[in-house]
């Protein structure tokens, strides 16, 4: 067609004006199946690039190749929300020179848009394109649903590339980014695993410690005042979190309560939900099944938004603002409250701030559901390794021994003594996680810093050391 | 009656967290030969050290003529064990005979009297021995029926309806009322099918039993359910109750309930009633009647 933006992905770079010392950036909605950013880092390598500054949504284990891009020089630094397998372990253990910049994803959004975050060249992976750029997450070799993490990078970066294995004929709409941001589209043979890029729904877990954690936090919910006709709720992916939701569901049929809306990452869970018309609308960052990335598609009320309009904690139309309760789940919870959520009690970064200390800062009811002990692991402890959600955002803590409330929310703790739960102090819960396996060693940390953990406002929150 | 094998730490150290009315940590059929002398000593610091809370815990022993039943008891007792039940039981003097063995331990360690015994009964003379089992000492605190042995030995298969062990519950129903005890049926392995576990816990629920053997914490919430009286069997036994009350202090021996004439049997069930819900955390203590 006339005015088709579609070149190699060699050519794109070319246009784009890429130079040595630049940030390039990625999203993460193809989760472990992503190959674009392997794809595309090779490229540049292979092209000569050197001291490239990559600025992705997430990383996980299927990023393990970029490991031989840092040794190269490729890529030397490194922004994102999380790090997972190989390449945090060799991270953790002092791999990159310049330490990684963790952000949540409200933070991210809001970063880029200030231009703390800067983008030169964004590559943004997409399931479908038309020669123009108008990128969606669905095609007919994979689905994500929302391209909700993309969206910043799509509208502040200085150049974008939109990289495809599916390019379809004008207008490939509605869509997700509009051609009117996009410089080029490059086709290839496959943007990742379409098995892993949306998994099928999760399904219900029979961990009974699981079920137990859920049906605590589902009566802390009930019973905490904020359940109430035209609430609003996000929880995450984890086995208690799904299987809250279901205690929660049962609670507001008998009831005759309606949400008005759930947030964040959607999943078939909360699909069927809004199907049954318990929840009024779905506001969907990323999609995190198949049945999610679907209905995004066919349902006018399921609505996408970016990574901004989602978490921001500076824009005050961000969809967290409006938030009334979510379920978080934690690596670690300490006395004051304050979670981590990014670095294992090895030392080595296992995870990822995702909307964690943005749900958390802006809800009116947090709720971080924990066990108390991980096998031989405590997760209520005297301080947390690495700080990521300060403890004032925190209002529940619930674990299988017994839920504490943030003393800054006197109120809650009383309405769940009120309803017959079993409150205590934190600091008994940690005691009891010590009484039970007693003081763990202290970590082997160097002095090299190799990450930054920054707060959604831009301010550093802690940083994180090498481990040896 | 929640079953833990006994070489699980992880299993051992939070089983209490899911509020089974008690917690049987096993060193018989889940532990394997190799592994039996280190789970006694897993199930010995369990007891000693883990805080299990207000649970009852009992410790399900090899059989006395094995080489660890012995050793079994000595350790248990020595930790501090609410109960052991003894497996395959089938007559009266294999409970005496454990009761020795538990009167040696606690005289040693100056705790005589606080160990109690279970049996479990698993073989059709065990069925035929059951009353005889059930009163064979002071210990005695329960009978339990163990359906897997019980059905092999004689020679058929268990069906989910269960009719094969019929005579083998009701038996021990009855042998257990007789002599005053507890009695618990067996358990129900299938964690996939709640349905015919629910048919199953509703069955021995009317059979007489006071309570279900369990293999996993998600089977609690069904037993709970099964026998947590009703609001309405609440209020109606708390107005018996009541009406005995105000008859005994009237000096009256008769007494009735909405115009209907009240008999000791009504009584009982009342109180067993409000006993169950007291137990099951539906009604204060304090506020029963």
């Amino acid at each position: 067609m006339r005015n088709s933006k579609v070149v190699t992905l060699e050519e794109a770079i070319k246009r784009s004006g890429l130079r040595d010392g630049q940030t390039i950036s990625f999203h993460h909605h193809f989760r472990g199946g992503d190959k674009v950013v392997n794809m595309v880092v090779d490229k540049l390598a292979q092209m000569g690039f050197k001291n490239l500054k990559l600025a992705a949504s997430s990383l996980s284990d299927v990023h393990a190749p970029l490991i031989d891009h840092i040794k190269n020089g490729v890529i030397t630094g490194i922004s994102t929300s999380g790090l997972r397998g190989a390449l945090a372990d060799a991270i953790s253990h002092g791999l990159l020179k310049e330490p990684v910049v963790f952000r949540s994803h409200g933070g991210r959004g809001s970063a880029i848009a200030k231009g703390q975050q800067r983008i030169d060249v964004a590559f943004l992976g997409a399931c479908s394109a038309d020669e123009l750029g108008n990128a969606t997450g669905h095609g007919s070799k994979s689905i994500c649903g929302s391209l909700g993490y993309a969206l910043p990078d799509a509208r502040y970066a200085s150049h974008v590339v939109v990289i495809t294995d599916d390019l379809v004929a004008y207008p490939n709409m509605p869509q997700s980014i509009s051609a009117a941001d996009v410089e080029s589209v490059v086709v290839v043979d496959s943007v990742g695993d379409s098995s892993k890029i949306a998994a099928g729904a999760i399904r219900d877990s029979k961990n009974p410690r699981d079920i137990l954690l859920a049906k605590q936090a589902a009566k802390v919910i009930i019973n905490s005042g904020y359940f109430q006709d035209g609430f609003s709720i996000q929880t995450g992916t984890g086995g208690a979190s799904l299987a809250a939701v279901k205690y929660i569901r049962e609670e507001m049929i008998s009831r005759g309560i309606k949400a008005s809306f759930a947030l964040g990452g959607i999943t078939a869970h909360m699909v069927k939900l809004h199907e049954e018309g318990l929840i009024g609308k779905l506001i969907d960052v990323q999609s995190f099944d198949k049945v999610a990335a679907e209905s995004i598609a066919a349902d006018p009320l399921h609505q996408e938004v970016s990574a901004v309009e989602y978490a921001s904690g500076e824009h005050l139309g961000s969809a967290t603002h409006a938030l009334d309760i979510v379920i978080l789940s934690a690596l670690e919870v300490d006395t004051s409250f304050n979670v981590n959520v990014l670095v294992g009690s090895d030392g080595i970064i296992r995870g990822a701030i995702g909307g964690h200390q943005d749900t958390a800062a802006d809800s009116a009811l947090s709720i971080i559901v924990c066990p108390l002990l991980r096998g031989r692991i405590p997760c209520v402890v005297p301080k947390v390794t690495t700080l990521i959600t300060p403890g004032k955002s925190v209002d529940v803590v619930v674990t299988e021994y017994g839920i504490a409330v943030n003393p800054l929310r006197p109120e809650i703790a009383e309405k769940l003594k009120a309803a017959g739960l079993k409150v205590v102090d934190i600091k008994e819960l940690a005691a009891k996680a010590t009484s039970i396996i007693g003081t763990p060693d202290a970590l082997p940390f160097g002095d090299q810093v190799v990450g930054i953990v920054m707060n959604r406002d831009g301010s550093v929150l802690d940083k994180i050391y090498n481990i040896k | 009656m929640m079953f833990v094998p006994g070489n699980n730490p992880g299993m051992m150290a939070d089983a209490h967290i899911y509020g089974p009315d008690s917690i049987m940590l096993d060193l018989e059929d889940s532990v394997t030969m190799a592994e039996k002398d280190a789970a006694r000593l897993l199930v010995y610091n369990a007891l000693k050290s883990i805080d299990y809370g207000s649970t009852e815990m009992v410790v399900r022993i090899n059989p006395l003529n094995t080489p660890y039943g012995k050793k079994d008891v000595e350790a248990v007792v020595k930790a501090g064990v609410d109960v052991i039940r003894m497996p395959k039981t089938e007559t009266a003097d294999e409970v005496r005979e454990l009761e020795a063995e538990i009167l040696k331990v606690e005289t040693e360690i100056g705790r005589v009297g606080e160990t109690r015994i279970m049996a479990a009964i698993e073989s059709a003379l065990g069925i035929v021995n059951a009353y005889a089992i059930a009163t064979a000492s002071p210990r005695m605190m329960g009978i339990a029926l163990g359906a897997e042995d019980y059905s092999a030995n004689l020679k058929t298969n268990r069906t989910p309806g269960g009719a094969e062990l019929l005579l083998a519950r009701e038996q021990i129903v009855v042998a257990a009322r007789a002599a005053g005890i507890c009695c618990f049926d067996t358990v129900y392995s299938n964690l996939d099918d709640m349905v015919t576990f629910r048919k199953e816990v509703e069955l021995i629920k009317t059979l007489g039993f006071d309570g279900k053997s369990i293999i996993n914490p998600r089977q609690i919430e069904v037993v709970n359910s099964v026998f947590t009286p009703t609001e309405k069997e609440i209020t109606k036994a708390r107005a018996v109750v009541a009406a005995i009350r105000e008859a005994q202090a009237k000096g009256s021996g008769v007494i009735a309930v909405n115009g209907k004439m009240v008999d000791r049997p009504v009584v009982l069930r009342a109180e067993r009633t409000i006993a169950l819900a007291i137990a099951a955390g539906v009604i204060d203590k304090e506020e029963a009647i």
